[in-house]
């Protein structure tokens, strides 16, 4: 199907972004094939599994679900944009210390939910991560240890106590 | 297939109107629900694409006055996150509990929500109990003109509303509830998250001297609409919340909810679910 092209400006992981897009292309197909940013993964394409979670004006979205068009005139960060010059950030590194991964595709979803639920509420239970995370599936259903990942942050944050 | 030929993301709510004067127009705000239909399509875009999201009078909650207004665009977790809404009409926020996830959360806008008019739509019940009603906005004759219906009118079938096609849904508004009002949200599904309802119930009433005044009773996915239960509501209004009001209650349902079979379950499993569903809500609106 045809579709009209729009010019677009954007912030993404930091620096200015500027492409024209069709106007019924989503964002994660935005990122993947014309940007190059492959780290944002295409599972479900139905807001249905989080693996294309990215971050937009500080809210996590379902990348499959968002019109290109509408990250116009916002700030955008996907996996790509967590590490800092220092290193990896917390939130990757814990996953990397507790081995949160098996076949890796549901994890950089994983990982940039996570991280914006840490943001909002940085010593959070394991109660609220896993309510926080109720969008992110893994088919290989290693919940176990991204939970004790976001957990370690969460008493590096200085967490009292387990919850 | 049409050719999309127009994108439109204005910030003003009459640029917007006049774009939808011609009816040819598909409107999205988070666009979570317009993505899977398009993309798997059951939907076809029209001539313009029109996003609402950018303009500012059709976002925000107002929650001071007599009257609750929360605008078209709102996403489903500013609702949730609403102290004032919280306080005013729990009922409400109970729901954004239990829709999708954070993430869908985050872009969808109850506007969007109930103008998909899914019979299972997560804002509809408590909306419903709260006797809302939604403005819809046109641009005639060089100027905007708006017009309110109760939302129970506004759903005519599934995807389907009384919303013209040039018209707009700008606002969702209730009357503030009596402070002695309760209000209850109960939803099923195989998952708590991520789950289009099995079914779902909402119940809102107040109790004086020991009786049930203005009870709204609503359900979703057992009809072609959201709808009220009527029938419920009249075995409920004006009784003591006794065991046999309740078993009344529960023996109405089936005069209100006609579900039918599909992917999700059987219309056997919903008639039954209904019922539970009804005593446990109004068993634990009686404990508190």
């Amino acid at each position: 199907m045809m579709s009209v092209e729009t010019e677009i400006n954007f912030k993404l992981n930091g620096r200015e972004v500027s492409l024209r897009v069709p106007a019924t292309m989503k964002a994660l197909a935005m990122l993947r094939d014309r940007l190059g940013l492959t780290g944002t993964k295409y599972a479900c394409g139905e807001g249905e599994c989080g693996a294309c979670t990215i971050n937009v004006d500080g809210k996590t979205v379902n990348s499959c679900l968002m019109y290109a068009v509408d990250c116009d005139g916002r700030e955008v960060v996907t996996v790509e944009g967590l590490r800092t010059p220092e290193g990896l950030h917390p939130v990757q590194q814990a996953f990397v210390d507790h081995g949160a991964i098996q076949c890796g595709f549901c994890t950089p979803g994983m990982i940039m939910q996570a991280q914006h639920l840490l943001e909002n509420n940085p010593t959070l239970t394991r109660e609220e991560a896993k309510r926080g995370l109720e969008g992110n599936i893994c088919r290989c259903t290693g919940y176990t240890k991204v939970l004790d990942a976001v957990e370690a942050v969460a008493d590096k944050n200085g967490r009292c106590s387990h919850g | 297939m049409q050719e999309i030929t127009t994108y439109l993301a204005p910030r003003r709510l009459d640029e917007a109107l006049r774009a939808t004067a011609d009816g040819d127009a598909t409107v999205f705000c988070g666009g979570t629900d317009l993505a899977p239909q398009t993309e798997s399509g059951v939907r076809q875009y029209k001539a313009k694409l029109l996003s609402l999201r950018r303009i500012e009078e059709l976002g925000g909650i107002e929650a001071e006055g007599h009257e609750i207004r929360i605008g078209a665009t709102t996403t489903i977790s500013e609702i949730r996150r609403s102290s004032a809404l919280a306080e005013i009409a729990p009922v409400l926020v109970e729901a954004t509990e239990h829709f999708a996830s954070e993430q869908i959360r985050n872009a969808a806008s109850v506007g969007g929500n109930l103008c998909n008019a899914s019979p299972a739509g997560d804002m509809s019940p408590p909306l419903l109990v709260l006797g809302a009603a939604v403005e819809l906005a046109c641009w005639r004759e060089g100027a905007v003109r708006t017009r309110r219906i109760p939302l129970e009118e506004f759903f005519l079938g599934p995807g389907k509303t009384a919303k013209l096609p040039e018209e707009l849904l700008t606002a969702v508004v209730f009357e503030r509830p009596v402070v002695d009002f309760v209000g209850r949200f109960r939803k099923s599904g195989p998952r708590p998250a991520l789950e289009i309802s099995t079914v779902s119930v909402a119940f809102g009433a107040r109790i004086a001297n020991g009786l049930l005044r203005g009870v709204r009773v609503a359900m979703g996915a057992v009809a072609p609409t959201p709808l009220r239960a009527r029938h419920v509501e009249a075995a409920l209004e004006g009784k003591p919340l006794d065991a046999a009001t309740i078993a009344a209650a529960v023996a109405a349902t089936t005069e209100d909810a006609k579900p039918i079979d599909d992917v999700r379950a059987s219309a056997w499993y919903r008639s039954h679910l209904i019922q539970v569903f009804v005593e446990e809500v109004l068993n634990d609106v009686r404990r508190n």
